[in-house]
Order: structure tokens, then sequence, then C-alpha cells
């Protein structure tokens, strides 16, 4: 059914099909529609056999997730950027006690300064939790990925994350187009825990391992991420012969064929970045793009297969390795295995917008060879350059050769030196 | 639920950590002990009065009875005139006031006589011929113990009745005779023979019927006399042959006025006695206070209640027809009486003298190798034998506290011992257990609960006749008071170690049976020998 | 039997773990060899260890209570840990332990599945440490109430972080030595007027029933649990247990240390329902509060032999005989 819908509210009608059980959340902006959607239709009755539960921080939220998961019941919560980080520990725990959660991330900056609006640090900084984390290019995929997550979560007793852009998808009002409830129960049969706390069957979940089973413990997590790698696009596939239309899957390359550049990016931003590289290619420029749908498990082959030919590749990233550039490059770069190099363009911070103008320049400097190997997008450069010289006055420290340095050039802030990396 | 494997590590099956034996850590180990409880150490008869109370408290009388039996062949009668001095000893005092065990006791021999219980014998015969010499209670209990390992037994008997002093001595209102009389039955019907007005004069010629072995219990019935100017005068009686002529319904004439002399239970019985026959005053005269007086406080009480006066610090020094003077006595430094000079008359129409009694012992002085004191007593070694080989002696005339319960404790044990020398060895007695003393007990988990007290016949009734005075408990009472037993230094399965141990170390047997420490799991933290209320577990150092 | 049940009186059965006297159902759960041993043997607390005693007391009471059907939330802990270290669990319980501070909340989301998953017979205990239940936990627990979910939530409080080596948590005593509260300085051992009371916190958010119960008293912990089981929506309960490692105590103590904390009135065993008190336990033999702390080593410092330091006995008397006024727990006369 075809609706004009907000994208919360589109997904929360999608979650809702999925017949959760358990939904717990603790409202933190953008991610408040979504269960304030779901909270109305437990409320009303549209959604029954579940029972919404208010509580008193993320932390709460994740840990009810994991108790409803652990007795036996489809749980599912939501949260973004301070929520998640606040939650961390019961994110960590979820993953390692295997309970197939389903979390909408509404991705959102972290603080401090605080700030309400979209960037990817909050997904990156809980990437490596021991969560599938899939991204949302639309708001139609955004639905459609959640109907997904449950499959794969559940086939895999592996919680999984689906990172959805703050506000860009979840406030933005879109034709989405929504399955019926049967379509959704023909693909989603009912949750058939591997564990759960069962008095008939008392075993203890939880345990204490040390040294001599925790690596083995850890190596089967890893082992649980590569089999994803399978079941991600079995389930894209299957949902696509269901429904009628594509979503989710590993990557998903946009007219990468001939490309001297790719530009390789998360979530929404694909969708300005497709507009660009149709224009690029109007414009005869040899450019194309990788959406990445699933970054963990990373796709390392699909992406290098993905990748392959491309003279460069341009990631695209809202997210900031302080010190270091961008955690999608990083990986991105194990999948290249040195093939191409690989730029990092740091963008969208806090909910800057991306303009085509803006993907455009970090292209025509890449075609040129001048691309630094990090760039931060729509720099202010003065303000930057001003603060670090009023820093500069205020603490005569370090060596002197370096200060005087700073002094003869300050206008290249924004590179990173390997020099400044050894400091 | 799906068939897929657990997870790895995180999830453990329910109870596998019986797989780690923690007993490895243990540097002590609880034992279960049994420990001497202070009751059972001081009676005189040797009862294992914590054993028979343990049955007592869960109701089963029976059991109870056949415990106090395996000691004692009299409870009923044990349970009225026993001076109980395992009450005196009893733990419980130091908590609140000790367990009324005497009255437990005589409800318990009422209880046998009221449904006939019997004792259980399971000796087979010996084939060996053992005389008894008196039926009193040391007598008695001879007999029955000696039957009981498989002897058959001949008492003699000087007098018309068995009982000795029980039924010459103490008189009826504290020991009916019917009670008596059942328990004296109950023995003879294990297969005792009972010779009656037989008095043994040869204990040689005894040897040479066939005797195998002798045990002589003849008591003291010797009065002592005194020497009291013109004491001829008036009328005189002494005190074992008054009783003894009231139990056989000769009471002598006694006049308005009598004068009990001396200070001791037998002086009150008589007195009371004399009340009793209808004498207007009761008086007793002793030379010494209250304080040193050799009866009971008890028995002075109910002497008094029932209208008895007493003469405290007064000596007799003459006597003159009605009159008898009376001379005041101070206590020295030394706690000894010491004449005042100072005179008192007295009325009295009889002066009875309650000043004890020797053992008529003469019959045995003839026999070689028998010590035989000035006053009678025959000395006897520990096995209670005399010096001549196989012949034994106990009870009164043996030097010893004079009571029916030594008396019948003496006659257990000379039967053991007679037994051991009849098969030609020593009795090994099982080793003593050490003292459960107050201090192990953990007297938390015991109940507040004051000791019941045993009704008493109304005063009327005590002054005018024969009835007994003191009342027997209920069948309610006896039950709550068997149930106030700390049961000390012995396992009464209250559950604690069972329930206490963090380690579920302790293995619970089921009723009767007791616990057990499972050692590959305990590690000694010593809580079950701490929180036992009784004592009744000792952490010892593991070795190696 | 009719006969002799006659007289109600059973020297020990009102204290002792059983009486081999009273009727089968009236004697505690751990005098039955049926009990269920939520814990059995071979874990590794320490010997003597108050927790691991007190959680078997508790769970086992409540698996009678519910006739076996429930199921047990486990925050991080010497409990957690002395349990369940890989390959082997001391849990014969369905048993779950996901962290420190989150167990009222995972609680809740079990009772939640159990409720959409039509489970509606198994019930919910959820457990922690001191530290685990007002520290960390607090903010969880503290939900937990105030929505009234269905779980009973039993804090075993040996006043310390123990598990971490004994640390000051706020339930540690006035005075008390830990290793983050040294027993030195002009003001040695935790700081007085520090801490919180939790149970009375619980009180405050007006839930159906809130205990205190100790080591001590099997007959009253018991009885609490049950309690528990028998009513719906929040229920919290907190166990004095003492830890002979933290407070430097013999390990046969344990339960004596908890009787005379209990009978010193420095830990008041009362019930609430809906925020007001509705029974306290009498104090049966009282005890100044030097006997309670004179065998610990946390307290060593106030017994400096020539230097006792009578002025903080007697604040920590003050505080015991506060306890016994605000709860009334010495009737008329005894006092
Ligand atoms: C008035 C009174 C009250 C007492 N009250 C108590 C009391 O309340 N509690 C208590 O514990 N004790 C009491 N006693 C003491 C107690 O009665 C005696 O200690 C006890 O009876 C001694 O027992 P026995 O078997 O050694 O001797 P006895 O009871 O004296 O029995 C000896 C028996 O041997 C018989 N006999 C004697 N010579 C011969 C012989 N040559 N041949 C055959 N038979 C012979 C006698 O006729 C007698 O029957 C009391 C004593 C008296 C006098
Ligand atoms: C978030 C977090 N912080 C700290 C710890 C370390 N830690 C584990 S157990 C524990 C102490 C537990 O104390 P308490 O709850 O009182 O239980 P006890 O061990 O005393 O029984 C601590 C601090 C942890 N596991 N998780
Ligand atoms: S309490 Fe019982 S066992 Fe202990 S001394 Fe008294 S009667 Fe004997
Ligand atoms: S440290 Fe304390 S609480 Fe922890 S196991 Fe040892 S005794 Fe028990
Ligand atoms: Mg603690």
């Amino acid at each position: 059914m075809l609706k004009q819908i907000e994208g919360s509210q589109g997904m929360a009608e999608a979650i809702a099909l999925c017949r959760p059980q358990v939904i717990c959340a603790y409202p933190i902006t953008p991610q408040t529609h979504i269960v304030e959607g779901l909270g109305a239709m437990v409320k009303d009755g549209r959604l029954s056999g579940c029972e919404y539960i208010n509580v008193e921080s993320e932390f709460g939220a994740m840990s009810v997730a994991i108790g409803a998961a652990a007795g036996g019941a489809r749980a599912y919560t939501a949260t973004a950027s301070q929520g998640l980080l606040f939650m961390a520990e019961a994110v960590y725990n979820a993953a390692g006690l295997g309970l197939p959660i389903v979390m909408t991330l509404g991705n959102r900056a972290i603080g401090a300064p605080i700030n309400i609006w979209n960037d990817h640090s909050d997904a990156m900084a809980l990437k490596d939790a021991g969560w599938i984390q899939l991204y949302a290019e639309t708001n139609q995929e955004a639905a459609d990925l959640h109907i997904q997550a449950f499959r794969i979560a559940e086939d895999l007793s592996c919680p999984v994350m689906v990172c959805v852009d703050g506000f860009i998808l979840t406030h933005a009002f879109e034709r989405v187009d929504l399955p019926t409830q049967a379509q959704v129960d023909d693909f989603l049969p009912p949750y058939r825990p591997v564990q759960r706390l069962d008095p008939a069957n008392p075993y203890s979940i939880g345990a204490m391992v040390g040294p001599e089973a925790f690596t083995e413990v850890r190596y089967l997590a890893h082992q649980k991420m590569i089999d994803a790698l399978d079941v991600i696009p079995r389930v894209a596939a299957e949902f696509e012969a269901a429904f009628g239309r594509a979503a989710g899957g590993l990557v998903r390359p946009y007219r990468t064929e001939g490309a001297e550049t790719l530009v390789v990016a998360l979530g929404s931003v694909n969708g300005t970045i497709k507009d660009v590289v149709d224009a690029e290619r109007a414009a005869g420029r040899a450019v194309g793009s990788v959406s990445i749908g699933a970054f963990r498990p990373f796709p390392l082959a699909e992406l290098n297969a993905a990748l392959a030919g491309a003279r460069r590749v341009v990631c695209l990233e809202k997210n900031l390795a302080p010190g270091l550039g961008g955690a999608l490059a990083s990986n991105v770069r194990m999948a290249l295995r040195g093939q191409a190099p690989v730029h990092t363009v740091i963008a969208g911070l806090g909910g800057r917008p991306i303009t085509r103008a803006g993907i455009a320049g970090v292209l025509a400097a890449a075609a040129q060879d001048a691309l630094d190997d990090l760039t931060f997008l729509d720099l202010n450069r003065p303000v930057v350059e001003a603060q670090l010289l009023r820093a500069a006055g205020l603490r005569e420290s370090g060596p002197i050769a370096e200060n005087l340095l700073k002094a003869l050039n300050p206008g290249r802030v924004e590179r990173v030196s390997p020099r400044r990396m050894q400091e | 639920m799906t068939d897929a494997p657990k997870p790895f590590a995180i999830t453990l099956d329910p109870g596998s950590s019986r797989a780690n034996h923690t007993g490895s850590w243990r540097s002590e180990r609880p034992v279960y002990v049994d420990r001497l409880p202070p009751c059972n150490a001081q009676c005189p008869a040797g009862e294992n009065i914590q054993g028979w109370l343990y049955h007592a408290e869960s109701g089963d009388y029976a059991a109870a009875w056949q415990v106090l039996m395996q000691d004692n062949p009299l409870p009923a009668v044990m349970g009225r005139v026993c001076y109980h001095s395992c009450e005196g000893a009893c733990n419980r005092a130091t908590l609140d006031e000790a367990v009324s065990i005497h009255a437990v006791e005589r409800f318990l021999g009422d209880y046998a006589l009221d449904h006939g219980l019997r004792p259980q014998v399971a000796a087979p015969p010996s084939g060996r011929r053992v005389l008894v010499v008196g039926a009193g209670p040391s007598g008695l209990s001879a007999a029955y113990h000696l039957t009981r390992l498989g002897h058959a037994v001949t008492i003699r008997e000087a007098g018309p009745m068995a009982g000795g002093m029980m039924r010459f001595g103490i008189p009826r209102y504290r020991l009916p005779r019917d009670v008596l009389d059942a328990e004296i039955a109950r023995i003879l019907s294990l297969g005792v023979t009972l010779e009656l007005n037989s008095k043994v004069a040869d204990i040689e010629a005894a040897f040479a019927e066939g005797f195998d072995a002798i045990f002589t219990a003849v008591g003291a019935h010797l009065a002592k006399r005194t020497e009291i100017p013109a004491h001829a005068a008036g009328r005189i009686l002494d005190a074992a042959g008054f009783l003894a002529r009231v139990e056989m319904g000769e009471a002598p004439q006694l006049g308005r006025r009598v004068i009990v002399y001396g200070g001791g239970n037998t002086a009150m019985d008589v007195a009371r006695t004399v009340k009793r026959l209808g004498a207007d005053d009761a008086m007793v005269v002793y030379r010494r206070s209250r304080a040193q007086m050799p009866a009971h406080a008890f028995e002075a009480d109910e002497a008094e209640d029932e209208g008895v006066m007493m003469h405290w610090l007064r000596t007799i020094t003459a006597v003159d027809g009605a009159a008898v003077t009376v001379e005041k006595m101070v206590i020295d430094a030394t706690g000894r009486p010491q004449p005042t000079g100072e005179f008192e008359v007295l009325k009295a129409d009889t002066l009875i003298l309650a000043l004890g009694q020797d053992a008529d012992t003469g019959f045995l002085a003839r026999v070689p190798g028998v010590e035989v004191a000035p006053d009678g007593v025959v000395g006897v070694d520990a096995r209670m034998m005399t010096g001549r080989p196989g012949l034994f002696a106990g009870g009164d005339m043996v030097p010893a506290e004079r009571t029916v319960t030594v008396a019948v404790g003496h006659g257990k044990k000379a039967a053991r011992h007679i037994d051991a020398w009849l098969r030609g060895g020593a009795l090994d007695a099982p080793e003593r257990h050490a003292p459960a003393t107050f201090e192990r007990l953990n007297t938390w988990y015991y109940d507040d609960a004051p000791r019941s007290l045993q009704a008493e016949l109304a005063l009327v009734r005590r002054q005018t006749g024969f009835d007994e005075v003191v009342q027997g408990l209920t069948e309610a009472t006896a039950l709550y008071e068997a149930r106030r037993c700390l049961s000390c230094g012995n396992c009464f399965e209250c559950d604690n170690c069972f329930g206490v141990c963090p380690d579920n170390a302790v293995i619970k047997l089921g009723p009767g049976n007791r616990f057990r420490i499972d050692y590959d799991y305990c590690k000694g933290c010593g809580l079950c020998a701490a929180e036992c209320p009784c004592g009744a577990i000792e952490m010892v150092p593991e070795i190696g | 039997m009719t006969e002799t049940q006659k007289v109600r009186f059973y020297q020990t059965g009102t204290h002792t773990v059983g009486n081999r006297l009273m009727e089968a159902e009236s004697r505690t759960v751990q005098a039955s060899p049926e009990r269920s041993n939520a814990i059995t043997s071979g874990h590794r607390a320490c010997q003597g260890c108050g927790e691991a005693l007190g959680a078997r007391y508790a769970l086992d009471a409540a698996m009678r209570a519910t006739g076996g059907r429930m199921v047990a939330v486990n925050a991080t802990g010497c409990l957690e840990v002395f349990t369940t270290p890989y390959p082997e669990t001391s849990w014969q319980v369905a048993w779950l332990h996901s962290l420190f501070g989150n167990a009222p909340a995972v609680a809740t989301g079990v009772a939640a599945a159990l409720r959409v998953t039509g489970q509606h017979d198994v019930r919910v205990v959820a457990q922690g440490g001191d530290g685990g239940t007002t520290d960390i936990g607090f903010g969880c627990l503290s939900g937990l109430f105030e929505r009234n979910d269905d779980v009973l939530y039993i804090c075993y409080d040996n006043e310390a972080y123990m598990n971490t080596g004994v640390q000051r948590s706020s339930a540690t005593p006035a005075f008390a030595r830990t290793a983050t509260t040294p027993a030195t300085g002009p003001h040695p051992g935790n700081v007085a007027g520090t801490g919180k009371n939790l149970p009375r916190i619980a009180m405050a958010h007006e839930i159906p029933y809130v205990g205190t119960a100790s080591v001590a008293d099997l007959h009253d912990l018991e009885a609490k649990v049950t309690r528990a089981m028998a009513i719906g929506g929040a229920r919290y309960i907190h166990i004095h247990v003492p830890c002979p490692l933290g407070w430097g105590a013999a390990a046969h103590d344990t339960i004596r240390l908890a009787r005379l904390a209990v009978e010193s009135g420095l830990f008041p065993l009362i019930e609430a329902e809906h925020g007001e008190v509705t029974a306290v336990k009498p104090i049966r033999r009282r005890v100044p509060v030097e006997d309670y702390l004179r065998p610990q080593k946390r307290f060593a410092h106030l017994f400096r032999p020539g230097h006792e330091d009578r002025a903080t006995l007697a604040a920590i008397q003050a505080t015991a005989d506060a306890n016994i006024r605000r709860y009334g727990l010495c009737p008329e006369g005894q006092e």
C-alpha cells in the first residue's frame, strides 16, 4: 500500500508488521517519532500482543530488550546518538548473549558539543559491538530493512542495528510502499529463540568465561558475522522475490562500469551522490558510486569486486575518527588491499548539508589527483585557523621547530601529517 | 525453541558445578559427636535422660519409656521420690529454669502402667543363678538387670513385703502403694523369684546352695539413738520403726502433741505423717538452722504448709513426762551449733527420734574378706564387689548417698559387673563422652519456655489423709516439658546444619538417621558447628 | 500424632531450620531434602559466604512459592562470579546474567516476554549485591519500582563491593574500613552521614511490598519471600548477608554476625506495603552494637587496645537506638 508518510511513521508501520512483542524505548531526537508511532499503535490496539515499556534510560531500554529476547519475545528498541552511548555496555552484552534484538538507530552526532543533527558518529562508535549494521538509503528502504532485520537477526541469533539518517530520513515525508500483514507474516515466521529462560530447561545464560575459552567465544562471534555475509544477501533476495522490490544487501554499486573514480558512502547521502554521478556521467566523466548496505559485517570481498578497476576511491563519510580520519575509509582500504588510493572526505558532520556542488568539487579535485588523503568538506577554514592561532599564542609549549612551522604555515591545518600523528 | 546448539561457554547446563570438588579447600572438617549431657552425667541411676526425653518430645512415650527402662526399672516410683539432682545440673537452668525431668519421668512411668507396657528382654538364659538379698530398690534393680542379662534371680527378703524403705519409709502421700506394687510386680513378672519373710543370715550357706553370685542390699534399718537423760520416762519412738508400723496399719497412739527430733527428710516425713494421723501439734526439733538441715527445702516447705512447726537451733536436753526441755543453740564461726545455756520447755506426748539409721550387716561380719565398718557399712570395690569373691553389695549398706536413685544405680552397676564376673571377664564400660557444657550450646535457637508446675492436693486433704500430694503432669504438659529439653550434646535433628551450609554439603538422612557431611564439597567454614544448637558438631583439623 | 499436635510449643521450631516434630508444610523450605538447591555444591564462594547462603534461602523459597515456575536474573558481583565460571554453573534454576547495573531492567524485559508469550504463571526474581542495587543499578531499579513491573528484586547486602576487592558502596556502614575508605587519618573508615537506605527508598515508591531480611532469621526470610511471591507488581527484599572476607570475620561467624546486627538494632527487620510499614520483627535478645562490631576487622580501628573509640561507638549505638525507636523494635518494657 502506497502512503505519503513521514519516514519515522513508515518505519513504525513496517516494524509493527513484524509483530514485535516487547518494545522499549527512551526518547531522543531524532528517534522519537518512530517509537511514538509504535506506542500509539500498541495503545490503540492496532499492534496487539505487544508490550510497550517506557523505561528510565537507554541503558534500561537495551536491558529490557535483552531480558525480553532472553525471555523468548521478539524485542525491539530504537535510539540515537547519546542514547546509543548511554546503552553501550548493554549493546555489547546483547550481542555477546546472541540475542536477536532489532534496534533502529536514528543516526545523530555525538556531543560535546551537543548536536541533534545527523551524522554517523554514533553508529561508528559501536561498529564493533558485535551487531549487524544495516544502512538505509531511502525511507522505503528504511521500512524494508526492518522487515529483513528481524529475519536476519533471528536466523543468526545476532542483533541488528538498522541505521537511518536522522531527520534526513526520519523526518522526511516521502512515498512509502508498505506491505500487507499477510505478506510480512509469510516472510517472517514467529520468533523461535535458540535459547530462552525456561523453568523446564533451567540452564544458566551469561556465564563468566576466562582466558581458556574467551578467544574461542570471540572467534565464534566473528564467524557469525562471516555467516551474515551470506545471510544478508540471501534475505535481501528473498525479500525482493516476495515484495517485488530490491532493498538491503551488502553493497549496491551504481554506474561503476568503467568508472575511474568511485565514491563510497553509507546511508541516505547515496541519493545525492547518485545525482552527482548522473551529472558527471552526463558530462562524460567516468564516475560511479557504491553504497554500502551492511557495514558490519564488512563485505570485504563484495566491495573489492565492486571497486575493482577504479583508479581511485573516495569515501564520503559522516564520521570522524579524530587523529586518523574516517572509519569507513579505513575499512574500505582493507577491502582494496592497496589496489587504488582511498581518499577520506569527512562530510555532513552534525547535520551540515552535503551538497551536490560539494561532492562535485571533491570529484573534480580527485580527477586531477589533487585530493588530499583527508579532506574536510566545506570546512570554514578562517574560523579554525583563527582559533588555532589563538591557542598557539596561549600555549607556548612544544618544540620550537614545531611552533615555527605552525606560524609559517597556518593554512594546512586540515591535513593530518604522519609526523603529527606520532606525537 | 530451535534445535540450534546453545551458545558456546556462555550458556551452561544446570548444576554442572558439582564437578568442582570444593572440599579440597578445607583445613578443618566438621564431625558429628555425641556428648554427655549434664543431666545424664549427674543421674545416680545412670539414666539416658536426654535420650528418653528425645522420644517423649515426639509423643512416642512407649519408646521413651523403653529407653528409660534400660537403666531404671522403677520410673513411676522414681519420678515421685527421686531428689532429681539431674535438674540441678540441667543446662536449661542457665537459660531459664531446669527441665522438670522427674515430672516427665513420672508421667512416662504412669503411662507405662496405664498401658501395660513391658520392658524388652533380649538376652538368652545364661544358666547362672544369682541370689539377691533384700527387696529394696537396690535389690529389685539388680534382680531386674540380672534377669535382662539372662541370669536366674532369686530375691530373699526378710520382711513380709518387697520394697524396702520405699514401702516402710517413704509415706504413701509421696508414693502411692499401687504404683509401687505395680512396678515391683512388673519386675517379678520377668521371672524373678521372690521369697518373702526369708531373712538371710549365712552367706556362705547361700553360696553352698548353688548360687553363682550374691548381691546384698539390705539397707540401713537400725535406728541411731542419742543420749537423752531420763529418756525412758516419756513415750519415745524411732522414725523408721514408726513409719513401718504406720505402713503395716499398726499406727501407735501418739497423743495430741508430738515432737520429731531431727532435721532430715525422714524427720519431715514423720512429722507430716504424725499430722495426718490427727495430732494437733507436730513439731520438728533440730539443733541446726534451716539452712543447714539435711532435708530438702521442698520437704520442709511442704511440712510447714501442712502445719508442722519448726524449732530450729534446739537440742533436747531432758525429757520428763510430757515436758521436753530444749536448749537453744547458736551457730559458731565454723558453722557448728553451740549451746547457749538458754532453755525452753516444750510439751509433747510423744517424741520420735529421726536421727538416721545404721546398716544391719552383722551377718556379713563373719564372711571372710568382707569389711564392715562400725556403723555396719560394708566396703566394696569399683565393681561393687566385697572382699568375698562373688559377693556384691549396694544401696544404703555401702558407703554412698542414701537414696532410692543411688540404690537403683548400684543395682544396675552391680548387675553388669556380676554378669561380667560370671562370664569370666571384666565389664568394658564404653568410654564416657566428653561433657556437653552450656558454653557449647547455641541457645539462640531455643524458645523461651517457663518450666511447668505440678499441681498439689488441697491443703485440708493433705492434713487429713494419705492421698498423694504432688500431682502428675497431664499429657500436654508432659509433652511441653519434654520439649523444653535442649538435647545437650546430642543431635536432635533440628536441620540447622542441613540449612546453614552455604555449600549444600550436609546430607539429610531422614527421620532418626541424622545427617552426613559430604566432604567432597564441605569447605570447612564451620557454620554448621557454630549454629548447631546443642553442640553436636565439632571442627577437627584436617591432617596432611 | 493428633494428640501431640495439641501442644504447639516446639523447643526449636521457631528458630531452627527444621523441626522433626512439625507438620512438613509448616517447616522451612531449607529443612526439606526436596528443596530446589537453587545454588548447588561446587560453587566458588568463600568459606562461610553469607551471600551464597542467602541466595539459596531466598530462591529456594521462591521456587517453593511458585511451584518451580520461576526464572532468575542476576547482576554482576560475587554471586554471579562464584556461581558461573565457565565451564560450570551452580544454578539449578533458569538463570540469566547480563550486566552489573541492569538486572532490574533485564528482569522487566523477561517479565514482559513471559506475559506476551502467555506464560503467566512463570515469575521473575532479579537479584544483585548492594553495589549492583544501591549504586550502579539504582536507576533501573527505580524504574522497575515506579512502573510496578511484576518482579521481585532481591538485594544481597554485604555492605561493599566485594567482588572487586571490598570497596565502599552506598550501603557500606559508617566507620567501616574498606579498600577505598581505609582506617587511616583523623576520621578512619567510611565517612559518617553518607550512604542510603534502599528499603526506605523502595517504600517511597509505594510499591506493593518491601521487606528486609537476614540470613540469621530463616523463618522470617522465607516468610517474606513467600509473601512477596504471593503478590504481583514490584517487590523488594533486602537481605543482610555477612561477608567473612570483606568484613574480616571468621567464616563460622556469618550467621552470628547477621544475628547480632538484627539484635543490636543496626539491621531492622521490617515489612512495608504500599509505602507503609506493616510489620516489624521485635528484637528478641537485645545486645549492644559493640557485640556486633568487635568481631569484625573492618571495625578494628574502633577497638585499638587502650584507645577504644568510645565516641564513635556511642554514635553507632545511637544509630541502632534510633532504628529501635523508629520501628519500635523493642516492645514495651524491654527497652
Ligand atoms: C522415711 C524415709 C524417706 C525416704 N525418702 C526418700 C526419698 O524421697 N527419695 C529417695 O531417693 N530416698 C529416700 N529415702 C532413702 C531410701 O529409701 C533408701 O536410700 C533406699 O530405700 C535404700 O535402698 P536399699 O535397697 O539399699 O535398702 P532398703 O530400701 O532399705 O531395702 C533393704 C531391704 O532388705 C531387707 N533386708 C534387710 N536385711 C535383710 C536380710 N538379712 N535378709 C533379707 N532381707 C533383708 C529389708 O527388709 C528391706 O526390704 C528415704 C528413706 C526413709 C527412711
Ligand atoms: C559497569 C561495571 N562497573 C564495574 C564493574 C566491576 N564490578 C564487578 S562486580 C563489582 C562489585 C559488586 O559489588 P556488589 O554489587 O555489592 O556485589 P558483591 O560482589 O559485594 O556481592 C564491581 C564493582 C562491572 N562489572 N561493571
Ligand atoms: S536440657 Fe535436657 S539434656 Fe540438657 S541437661 Fe536439661 S534435661 Fe538434660
Ligand atoms: S567475597 Fe564475600 S560475598 Fe564474595 S564470595 Fe567471598 S564471602 Fe561471599
Ligand atoms: Mg556487596
